[in-house]
């Protein structure tokens, strides 16, 4: 448990860094200068970086697959509920939502991250892909064609979250061996047991996308 | 040649059953598409929060939720639970509360004005002699002379303290619904339930009782996709039939989905079982004798005796004493497999420990008693031989103690386990269209077992059709009533009803075309996409073509179980074991490989199949080493309602899993056997004895935690 996810190197890593600090800056409600907060982003805020935004709604846009999301909220709902209860994308699942188990899991600028635990008003000025983004017309992307054909999903609650989480390692470690995929999953939990489809998938994934990023 | 008119094909005759299929809904799970219940969103949806009680034993003394009610974008307030009404566990509902969003319900359930007066309480029995009157006698057997075997003098006794701690659910999806009044009259539900055709008539009859006129012939349950149930979801729960009535106060749909840590608290609890046991064998290590005084608890109602000793049960002189602990902790819930990873943990252990006492390798200890397991003993053998070959436990076996220098400690564990899985009570519609389409309707529920995978397989294998000709439709009440999916049932039934639905449609099918073809309709078999002659396939149809021949009208049929011919059976065994590694300098226990020989008769999809096993070993490791839901004797409540603290395995910390099921001549004669429970039921007590055998001495409860196996070796062992 635990064990695999307490290293320091890795995705599940990366991902903690980007998300657990930035909610203690997010949770006071200050859009201050924290990790996320880009230039490009405190560029567009009329006010400067330092505004305190809410408690009433504010007006944001977030950029989710591609394409710009016009939201009135109050800075205190977190990314997921901005998804799941205002836009409808309901891939990304509320399980744990205190940033461990990664059923949440979205790339945000190119990382993994836990969409419970950012807000809504973090995310904004930031690229976000969700797993709807990650399939098009119906074609599977290549990490959840190797889902289906290892059976790495029983219930599939988990499953959205590992396959965005599975996506953004392969990313960073195109060619991982199994003891990377262990670490680089640790992020993500899941209750029917489906870790043992999940490594095979994550191999097989991995030879599938090598040379080009197919679908991504 | 089958049999009778509904045998499963023969082995030659397959082209899809025992095939390695993937699920057929697996691009839905993977692609995010799959709506589950907490998924729902519906036009003008409010969302509602619960105020649970936070003592675990009370009486409300106060309670005004005027100041709630006139917030701003709250809907709808229930007091469930008034003044006056006692309270015996942490998280009990006292108060739902609807509204706009998620966050003004939880703010609406911080202005409830409420009082307790607070009442004593106990939420631990590990220790009985603190139990008091919570602890109560609860049976006693008695089967041949255990005194006289025990005192035997040429007997080799062995005793010791064996447990298994309380764990919960924790389902990834947590319990609750979304109800829609569609019309006064007339309710919608989405509930995540492994009972989709029993839910209508339980809210129903509530929802009457609570002064609400409805009938159920207006009540629809709605359950395509669900995040895991294990056994804690298969009624609507009070918060269900809050959630209905909520929805008809605001008259807008309401969702109402439990916070995790409620989830943890209430809404599912395996029962914990202790006891002490003493065992005795001759010397040449047949058992003759088993005593033991057993507790537990399955929070307010206690809990029965697990059924010890486990898969022996023929052993000649026993005495079994059970004591039920009533606690002030969330209601136990039939947890996969009920009460066999207890009575696993228990017998194994206790049996374990007296091989070693016995000086005997327990693989043939265990393989010697086989014979005390009653009619299954011959699969047994088969099963250890099985596993003892994927384990390699001729080479890395070892006596308890004999060890390397090293620090890292090596051990093998091995455990039996056996369940029924009948297929349950199921109907299966069946329409066969004039243009070709198939429809295959069942009011039943794919908890992610893989149920509509295996009912494809059925109706394609059946009907002679590729999979993808088949349109399934389940998970809705208004489809023929299913059995619920609990105690490995589902399988059996809605595979067995599948099968004698899609032969009587084939039947009117072939009388239909059996003119043209100018061959006795008997004579006409479906295969490869098409209808032809049993002897002469010049004479053949296409399928489409066949269907044609109904003109407009389309075949209906429903098929049922239990139903004439035999397809199911009911009785399986299981081996398992498992290769640790125990640092004793640390405490952490690691897997190394597990290994699960299991038989469940005909296996339909053999991917699917293996899944059960591979994720029952993943949650058998998750409950072995790491989970337990851990109460405070202090404040009553759980102290681990997350899953930070609550703690489930993950991805690294499985080693590696090899899954062989038993199938051919022998087992697939016995037709289709459930495969949800078994599997579960042995990895507790396989990685038990897997860590005994490393350390040499017993750690004697789950979870085996590094404090706990300091503590064992500080008592005595290798160290």
């Amino acid at each position: 448990m635990k064990r695999k996810r307490q290293k320091t190197k890795g995705v599940a890593a990366e991902r903690e860094n980007l998300s657990r600090r930035d909610f203690l800056k997010g949770a006071s409600v200050a859009v201050s200068s924290g990790l996320l907060i880009t230039e490009a982003q405190a560029a567009s805020s009329p006010s400067g970086p330092e505004a305190v935004a809410g408690p009433g709604p504010v007006a944001i846009t977030l950029k989710i697959n591609g394409k710009p999301h016009k939201l009135n909220l109050e800075p205190r709902v977190t990314l997921l509920d901005a998804l799941r209860d205002y836009l409808d994308l309901t891939g990304a699942k509320k399980v744990c939502d205190r940033g461990v188990c990664g059923a949440c899991t979205v790339i945000l600028d190119g990382k993994p991250a836990y969409a419970c635990n950012l807000l809504a008003v973090q995310a904004e000025g930031h690229e976000i892909v969700t797993i709807e983004g990650l399939s098009h017309d119906g074609q599977l992307h290549p990490v959840m064609t190797a889902f289906v054909d290892h059976d790495a999903q029983q219930c599939g609650f988990c499953t959205p979250g590992f396959v965005v989480a599975c996506k953004a390692f392969l990313d960073k470690h195109p060619n991982p061996t199994l003891d990377e995929v262990e670490e680089g999953l640790g992020g993500n939990l899941c209750r029917c047991g489906t870790y043992a489809g999940v490594r095979q998938a994550v191999l097989e994934a991995a030879k599938t996308m090598k040379g080009g990023k197919a679908n991504a | 040649m089958p049999k009778c008119k509904y045998d499963w094909p023969e082995a030659g005759d397959r082209k899809l059953i025992g095939q390695r299929i993937s699920r057929v809904d697996g691009p839905a799970k993977s692609s995010g598409k799959a709506k589950y219940t907490y998924d729902v969103n519906l036009p003008g949806m409010l969302y509602a929060k619960i105020l649970g009680s936070p003592y675990a034993h009370c009486k409300i003394t106060a309670l005004d939720t005027s100041a709630a009610e006139s917030m701003p974008g709250v809907k709808a307030v229930r007091k469930i639970q008034d003044v006056g009404k006692e309270i015996q566990w942490v998280g009990d509902e006292i108060v739902a509360v609807a509204a706009e969003s998620e966050d003004i319900a939880r703010d609406a359930l911080d202005k409830i004005k409420i009082e307790f007066e607070q009442l004593p309480f106990l939420v631990n029995e590990q220790d009985l002699s603190k139990a008091g009157d919570h602890a109560k006698a609860a049976g006693s057997e008695k089967s041949g002379d255990p005194d006289k075997a025990f005192s035997d003098p040429d007997v080799v006794i062995s005793e010791g303290y064996y447990g298994i701690q309380t764990i919960t659910h924790c389902c990834l999806e947590t319990h609750g619904s979304v109800a829609e009044w569609t019309s006064p009259d007339t309710l919608k539900t989405y509930f995540s339930t492994q009972n989709v055709s029993g839910i209508p008539g339980e809210v129903g009859e509530a929802l009457r009782q609570g002064g609400i006129d409805i009938k159920n012939n207006n009540i629809e349950t709605i359950c395509q996709y669900i995040g895991g149930g294990f056994g804690s979801k298969f009624g609507a729960d009070r918060w269900g039939i809050e959630n209905a009535r909520l929805a008809k106060m605001a008259n807008k749909p309401v969702k109402l989905l439990l916070e995790r840590d409620t989830d943890l608290e209430v809404a599912g609890a395996r029962p914990s079982s202790y006891a002490k046991i003493k065992v005795a064998a001759n010397k040449d290590g047949s058992i003759v004798a088993w005593q033991s005084d057993s507790w537990g608890t399955g929070g307010p109602a206690g809990t029965t005796m697990p059924p010890i000793p486990y898969v022996f049960t023929d052993i000649p002189n026993k005495v079994t004493r059970h004591v039920s602990v009533g606690t002030n902790t969330g209601p136990a819930r039939a947890w996969r497999a009920p009460n066999h990873p207890q009575a696993a943990v228990l017998t194994m252990g206790a049996l374990e420990d007296l091989a070693a006492k016995l000086n005997m390798d327990p693989l043939e200890f265990f393989s010697k008693n086989a014979g005390l397991a009653g009619e299954r003993a011959e699969v047994y053998r088969q099963e250890l031989r099985k596993a003892a070959e994927l384990i390699e436990w001729e080479k890395n076996w070892h006596p308890r103690g004999h060890q390397t220098p090293s620090s890292l400690k090596r051990g093998l564990g091995i455990s039996l386990h056996t369940w029924g899985g009948r297929g349950h009570n199921s109907n299966c519609n069946v329409n066969i269209h004039p243009d070709g389409s198939v429809e295959v309707s069942l009011g039943s529920q794919d908890l992610g077992t893989g149920t509509r995978t295996v009912i494809t397989i059925v109706a394609a294998e059946t009907l002679g059709l590729p999979l993808e000709a088949i349109k399934l439709n389940i998970g809705d009440s208004k489809y023929p009533v299913d059995g619920a999916s609990g105690g490995s049932t589902t399988v059996g039934g809605v595979s067995a009803s599948t099968r004698r639905g899609c032969i009587d449609a084939l039947d009117q099918l072939f009388a239909a075309v059996a003119p043209s073809l100018g061959v006795p309709a008997d004579q006409l078999i479906a295969a490869d996409g098409k209808i032809q002659a049993k002897d002469d396939s010049s004479k053949s149809l296409t399928w489409k073509q066949a269907c044609a021949k109904l003109g407009v009208k389309t075949i209906q049929v429903t098929g049922k179980n239990p139903g004439p011919c035999s397809l199911g059976s009911s009785g399986v065994g299981g081996v398992e074991m498992a290769d640790v590694t125990v640092d004793i300098e640390t405490g952490i226990v690691k897997i190394n490989k597990m290994v699960c020989a299991q038989d469940c008769g005909l296996v339909i999809d053999m991917k699917t199949a293996e899944s059960q096993c591979y994720g029952a070993m993943i949650m058998g490791i998750s409950y072995a080493l790491f989970e337990q839901k851990i109460m405070d004797n202090i404040t009553g409540r759980m102290l681990n309602p997350n899953m930070e603290f609550y703690k489930l395995a993950g991805i690294g910390d499985i080693g590696e899993l090899v899954v062989h099921l038993m199938t051919g001549p022998g087992y697939d004669e016995r037709g289709t056997i459930g495969l949800g429970e078994p599997p579960v039921i042995s990895p507790g007590a396989a990685i038990s004895n897997a860590v005994a055998n490393a350390l040499g001495v017993r750690v004697p409860t789950l979870p085996i935690t590094p404090e706990k196996v300091l503590a064992a070796l500080e008592k005595g062992g290798i160290a």
